[in-house]
């Protein structure tokens, strides 16, 4: 569920029309800078009803989705 | 009772400063620059002080109204970067444009100037005041790290200016503040006091953008609804949103979860950087001066800043 829910909304802001999103998939690749990566996590807590801390950094959508698995248990 | 928008003044010094320029003097370019902030350049001060900026500002404000200095009642400024600790900004102003009213600074970061409008209208409301001059002065170039290319590419100089007179048409109003001194924090010169012994850490602004961004886009989302409703407005009825200017991707993250026009949010901050509590101010000023502007005219000002405070709300024109 995370993981699907982290692909649709970075979909939603990456620059790229008709990204193919995987584990590996960088932000840097999907043209993802910093302040829309904050607006991703804005919007995984809003609709997932948690809370993340800003100032981790992730390479790529694997290890957002980890970070964010772990705060929904 | 409280005020009208009677006429408004705006001022930046000549000297401006691009991202080339910037990309110079630090690590950045002018793509990077603007592609995260929306700004392409700023006018930095080179000989002007904070007053001298204010002054300027506040006569384009008294010849758009035909206000004379000595028919003010009161002058408040809203600042965190006066060149003088004493006497303040405004009372610079007072002795400049030659007025004799009491004068006092009011220190509320970027939400500085819509923290003094509300200032003013219980001023006006007391029936202690018929002609008010309300000013946003900074000059923040004197308060950056010149090596940090965090900031010193946003941060920039200037002032706003508005005259009020009596009227009804500050329709709502909502100010909040956080006590935060992490997100944002600006620390002053430490002094030269042989007894203190606190050492002293760089008078330069500190900010966590990531921190900022996500405070700011909730804050302005919440705040302008909240305003409007008060107000007894829907946001179909804004004619403008003059957002404070500190970052283009701000403006338009709000503007995105807004029932409101993406163009009626009004923004500046590709020519003017961010001016702290000048940049709402100039905004409006530009929207008057370009005629942009007609009486019955609905007007939300939003702002955010150190503190963490905000502060909006909203305004009838009646130009």
């Amino acid at each position: 569920m995370v993981y699907e829910k982290v692909v649709e909304v970075l979909k939603q802001h990456s620059s790229l029309d008709g990204l193919e999103v995987t584990r590996e998939t960088t932000f840097k690749d999907a043209g993802i800078d910093s302040l829309d990566f904050v607006e991703i996590l804005m919007e995984l807590e809003e609709s997932l009803g948690i809370e993340l801390e800003l100032e981790e950094n992730f390479e790529n959508v694997g290890e957002l989705v980890d970070f964010v698995s772990a705060k929904v248990k | 009772m409280n005020f009208q928008i009677l006429g408004t003044g705006s001022y930046a010094p000549e000297h401006i400063v691009t991202n080339d320029d910037l990309s110079k003097m630090v690590d950045t370019s002018d793509e990077w620059i603007a592609e995260r902030t929306g700004i392409r350049q700023r006018h930095i001060s080179v000989n002007e002080t904070t007053h001298d900026m204010a002054y300027q500002a506040a006569m384009r404000a008294l010849d758009d109204t035909g206000v004379k200095p000595e028919e003010l009642d009161m002058i408040l400024c809203a600042t965190i970067s006066s060149d003088l600790a004493s006497p303040n900004v405004a009372i610079m102003v007072q002795k400049m444009i030659g007025a004799t009213c009491p004068a006092m600074d009011i220190s509320a970061a970027c939400s500085g100037f819509v923290y003094t409008l509300d200032v003013a209208a219980g001023y006006f409301a007391r029936g202690k005041a018929k002609k008010m001059l309300v000013l946003g002065a900074e000059r923040l170039s004197k308060m950056l790290d010149w090596e940090d290319r965090a900031t010193c590419v946003i941060f920039a100089d200037g002032a706003g200016a508005v005259v009020l007179g009596e009227g009804e048409s500050y329709l709502s109003s909502k100010l909040t503040a956080k006590g935060d001194d992490d997100v944002i924090k600006i620390p002053y010169y430490v002094g030269l006091s042989p007894f203190f012994t606190i050492p002293g850490e760089k008078p330069c602004i500190n900010m966590k953008g990531r921190e900022v961004f996500k405070f700011a886009v909730n804050a302005m989302y919440n705040d302008v609804q909240e305003v409007l409703e008060q107000s007894g407005l829907t946001q179909k009825d804004v004619s403008y949103v003059i957002p404070h200017q500190a970052n283009l991707r701000i403006i338009d993250a709000v503007a995105r979860r807004m029932d409101i026009a993406p163009e009626k949010f009004y923004h500046n901050i590709e020519r003017f950087g961010n001016t702290s509590s000048a940049s709402i101010p100039i905004a409006l000023d530009e929207l008057n001066k370009a005629g942009k502007l007609k009486a019955g005219d609905y007007i939300v000002l939003s702002a955010f800043g150190g503190g963490l405070t905000t502060g909006a709300c909203v305004v009838r024109w009646t130009k």
